[in-house]
C-alpha cells in the first residue's frame, strides 16, 4: 500500500524541506475529532492545522486532551469520529503506529522512555535504523553511514561521552536529551514533544529551548507543555486546548490578553 | 572464529559448551569402551538421564529465548515440546510395524484395540524419517503461529497472555486424553523399538540419542546467541524494556514477537523429538500445565536473559528432581514450589546473577 507514499516521503531524505507533500501548507490536519473514554469526551471536535516548518506549542490545564491528541495523530488511540491528514495524502487513522513513525513523525513521550539496559548509542541505533523489519535486523550490521549519524547525534545531544554506558545510569534531563536525539535518528519531518523540558534544570531548559528553535524550519514541531516560561521564551504560534477543543489560538501575548484563557487557565 | 564473534565476553556461555563438548567425549567414552566392573563407567541409565536433562536444557533455552529477552511469559511451552514428542512418537509407532503385541502390518496396537479398521489420514507420512522430523519443526510451528499471530495482533501480553497460553496447553491434554483422536489416548504412544533401523534398547543408540540431543543443545545455543546479539537482539530487549517507545520508533512489535515465540516454539518442539525415543514414552502428560509451570522455575532459577542460565537451571532443578522423588518423593513439590520463592525474593536474576555479583566483586 504505502509505496507511493513512500517515495514521497522517503524518511531518509537529506532535504527535509521536500519531503511531505503539503499544498496547503499545513503537514497536520485535524477536523473534528472526537475520542471518548466511558462517555467522557477527552477531544471533543476538536479542529487544528499545524503548517509545515512551524513550532507551535500547546497548552491547557490537566485533562484538557494534549496527550490524547497525541496519542490520535500517532495512532495508538483510535477517535470515535473526525479525521486527521498528514499532509494531502496520508489519512493517519488508516495506519498503525509502526507505520506513522515510517513517514517522518516521532514523538516524545511525556516520561523520558529510553531503552535502559542498552548503550546510549545502542538507543540512538535502534532509533536510526533503516529498515527496521525483522529479517534485515537480523542478517545485516549498521553501516559506517549509520554510525556516522551516531556520532553527530551524539555531540548534537552533548552525550558523546556517555556513549557507551547504560541509557539507565544517565540524569534524568540527559534521558530526556537522549530520547529527543532518538527522534532526531528517526529524521522525522514532525516532533511530537510531550513536556521536553519537565524536570531539567535551568540550564538544561535554555539547550533545549534553543534546540528546539533551531529544528523549527526545518520541521516541524509541536510541543506540549506547562511550563509557560519555557513557552514564553520559544515565543511562536500557542493554541489553548480546553476540555478537549481549542480554546484560543495567537501570538502568547493576545493568548495571554484572552479573558476565557485567563479565566481556564492562566489567572488561577 | 565462530565462537569468538558469538562468545565475547560470555563465560558463562563458554563454560556451558566447554561442559557439553567434554561430555560429547566423555560419556560415549565411559559407556561403550569402559568395561562394567570399573568405576569409571557410566552405565547406559545414566546416559540416558543426561541426555534427557540435555533436551530439557534445550527447551529452557527457547523458553529463556521468549521470556527472558522479549518478556513474553509463555506457560504453555511445555505444549510445543509434547507436540515435537508427539511427531516423533508417530514415526517410532510406525517403525515398529507386525511386531506389535497384535501383529498388524500397519496399525498401531491400540488402534487395532479400538477396532479401527484403517490408518487415519493424520498418521500417513509418518513412516518416514524425513516427514516425521518435517513435523516435529512444522506443528509446533504452526500452532505458534497461529496462536502468537492472534495473541500478539490483539495487543494480548503479560498475565493475560500467560493465561491463555495455560489455557492452551490444557486444552490440548483433555484433547490428547480422547481415544478418538487417534494418538492413544491416556497410553500415549509407547513400546517403541527401533529409530532409523537402529535398536532403542541397545547401549549405542543410546549414546548416539546423548549426542545428538547435546549437539542439538550446542547448536540451539549459537542460534540463540547470534540472534540476541544481532541487532534483532536489541530489538527485542528493547520490545522486553518499553514496548510502545520500540512501536513509535517504527518497528512493528506484533511481528517481531511473532517470529520469536514461532521460532521458539519449533526449538521446543525439537527438544520433544530428542526427548521421546530416550525416555520410550510420550503421553498426555507431558501436556499438564504443571510442566510448563515447572519449566519457568528452571528458567527463574538458572537466570533468565543469560541462555546460558536456563541451560543450567533445567539441569540443576532436575537433578534435584530425580534425587528427591527417589528419596523423598512427597516433598518434592514444596521444594519445587520453595525454590521458585527463594529464587524470585532472594536471587531476582537467578545462579547466573550470583555469579555476576562475584565477578562484580572481585573487579572492585
Amino acid at each position: 500500500m504505502a509505496d507511493s507514499t513512500h517515495t514521497r516521503l522517503s524518511p531518509r531524505c537529506d532535504d527535509p524541506e521536500i519531503v511531505v507533500e503539503s499544498t496547503h501548507g499545513w503537514i497536520l490536519y485535524l477536523d473534528e475529532v472526537t475520542v471518548s473514554f466511558d462517555g467522557f469526551r477527552a477531544l471533543n471536535e476538536l479542529s487544528l492545522t499545524i503548517d509545515a516548518g512551524e513550532l507551535r506549542c500547546i497548552i491547557g490545564p490537566n485533562g484538557a486532551g494534549k496527550t490524547t491528541m497525541m496519542d490520535v495523530i500517532t495512532g495508538k488511540t483510535r477517535p470515535d469520529s473526525g479525521t486527521v491528514f498528514y499532509g494531502d495524502h496520508i489519512d493517519l487513522l488508516k495506519h498503525s503506529e509502526a507505520e506513522i513513525a515510517s513517514f517522518g513523525i516521532g514523538r516524545k513521550f511525556q516520561k523520558p522512555t529510553v531503552f535502559i539496559n542498552q548503550t546510549v548509542a545502542k538507543n540512538l541505533e535502534l532509533a536510526g535504523a533503516k529498515n527496521k523489519h525483522v529479517w534485515p535486523m537480523l542478517i545485516k550490521d549498521r553501516d559506517s553511514e549509520e554510525l556516522d549519524r551516531i556520532d553527530d547525534t551524539l555531540r548534537t545531544i552533548s552525550l558523546s561521552e556517555q556513549a557507551n554506558r547504560l541509557a539507565g545510569v544517565l540524569s534524568h534531563g540527559q534521558k530526556q536529551w537522549l530520547e529527543i536525539g532518538m527522534l532526531l535518528m528517526q529524521d522525522p519531518q514532525l516532533l511530537l514533544v510531550d513536556e521536553p523540558v519537565a524536570g531539567m534544570t535551568h540550564q538544561e531548559i535554555e539547550a533545549t529551548t534553543e534546540f528546539l528553535a533551531n529544528l523549527a524550519g526545518k520541521r516541524t514541531v509541536v510541543v506540549v507543555e506547562h511550563d509557560m516560561e519555557f513557552v514564553r521564551s520559544i515565543a511562536h504560534k500557542v493554541t489553548v486546548l480546553h476540555e478537549g477543543m481549542v480554546l484560543a489560538e495567537g501570538q502568547m501575548d493576545e493568548v495571554q490578553e484572552n479573558s476565557k484563557v485567563i479565566e481556564v487557565y492562566l489567572g488561577e | 572464529m565462530v565462537t569468538s564473534i558469538f562468545l565475547n565476553h560470555e563465560r558463562g556461555g563458554k563454560a556451558l559448551l566447554s561442559v557439553i563438548t567434554l561430555g560429547l567425549f566423555v560419556v560415549p567414552f565411559c559407556n561403550l569402551v569402559i568395561s562394567p566392573e570399573s568405576i569409571f563407567h557410566i552405565p547406559t541409565f545414566t546416559v540416558t538421564l543426561l541426555g534427557k536433562y540435555l533436551c530439557y536444557a534445550l527447551l529452557a533455552l527457547a523458553l529463556d529465548l521468549v521470556w527472558g529477552y522479549v518478556g513474553i511469559l509463555s506457560l504453555g511451552h511445555g505444549a510445543f515440546f509434547a507436540l515435537g514428542g508427539y511427531a516423533m512418537g508417530m514415526y517410532l509407532m510406525r517403525q515398529i510395524g507386525s511386531r506389535g503385541v497384535y501383529g498388524h502390518p500397519v496399525l498401531p496396537d491400540f488402534m487395532v484395540f479400538l477396532n479401527w479398521d484403517e490408518l487415519p489420514w493424520y498418521w500417513y507420512g509418518f513412516n518416514h524419517f524425513w516427514f516425521a522430523v518435517l513435523m516435529v519443526l512444522l506443528v509446533p510451528g504452526f500452532l505458534a503461529f497461529v496462536f502468537g499471530w492472534l495473541a500478539f495482533r490483539s495487543r494480548v501480553s503479560g498475565v493475560y497472555f500467560a493465561i491463555i497460553t495455560q489455557a492452551l496447553t490444557y486444552a490440548l491434554m483433555l484433547a490428547f486424553f480422547r481415544n478418538e483422536m487417534g494418538f492413544g489416548g491416556n497410553n500415549g504412544l509407547t513400546d517403541f523399538k527401533d529409530l532409523l533401523g537402529a535398536n532403542l534398547q541397545s547401549d549405542g543408540t543410546r549414546v548416539a540419542l546423548f549426542s545428538t540431543s547435546a549437539l542439538a543443545l550446542v547448536a540451539g545455543y549459537f542460534l540463540c546467541r547470534y540472534i540476541v546479539t544481532s541487532r534483532l537482539g536489541l530489538v527485542l530487549v528493547a520490545i522486553r524494556d518499553a514496548e510502545d517507545r520500540t512501536r513509535f520508533l517504527g518497528y512493528r512489535v506484533d511481528y517481531y514477537k511473532l517470529w520469536i515465540f514461532t521460532l521458539s516454539a519449533i526449538m521446543a518442539g525439537v527438544a520433544g523429538a530428542l526427548y521421546v525415543p530416550q525416555v520410550g514414552i510420550i503421553n498426555p502428560n507431558e501436556f499438564q500445565p504443571l510442566n510448563s509451570i515447572e519449566l519457568v522455575v528452571w528458567v527463574a532459577v538458572g537466570g533468565r536473559g543469560t541462555l546460558y542460565g536456563a541451560a543450567l537451571g533445567a539441569g540443576i532443578v532436575n537433578y534435584a528432581k530425580s534425587t528427591f522423588t527417589t528419596l523423598l518423593p512427597e516433598v518434592w513439590l514444596f521444594v519445587l514450589g520453595g525454590l521458585f520463592v527463594l529464587v524470585t525474593v532472594a536471587l531476582p536474576k537467578g545462579l547466573a546473577g550470583i555469579v555476576g555479583r562475584i565477578k562484580s566483586l572481585q573487579h572492585g
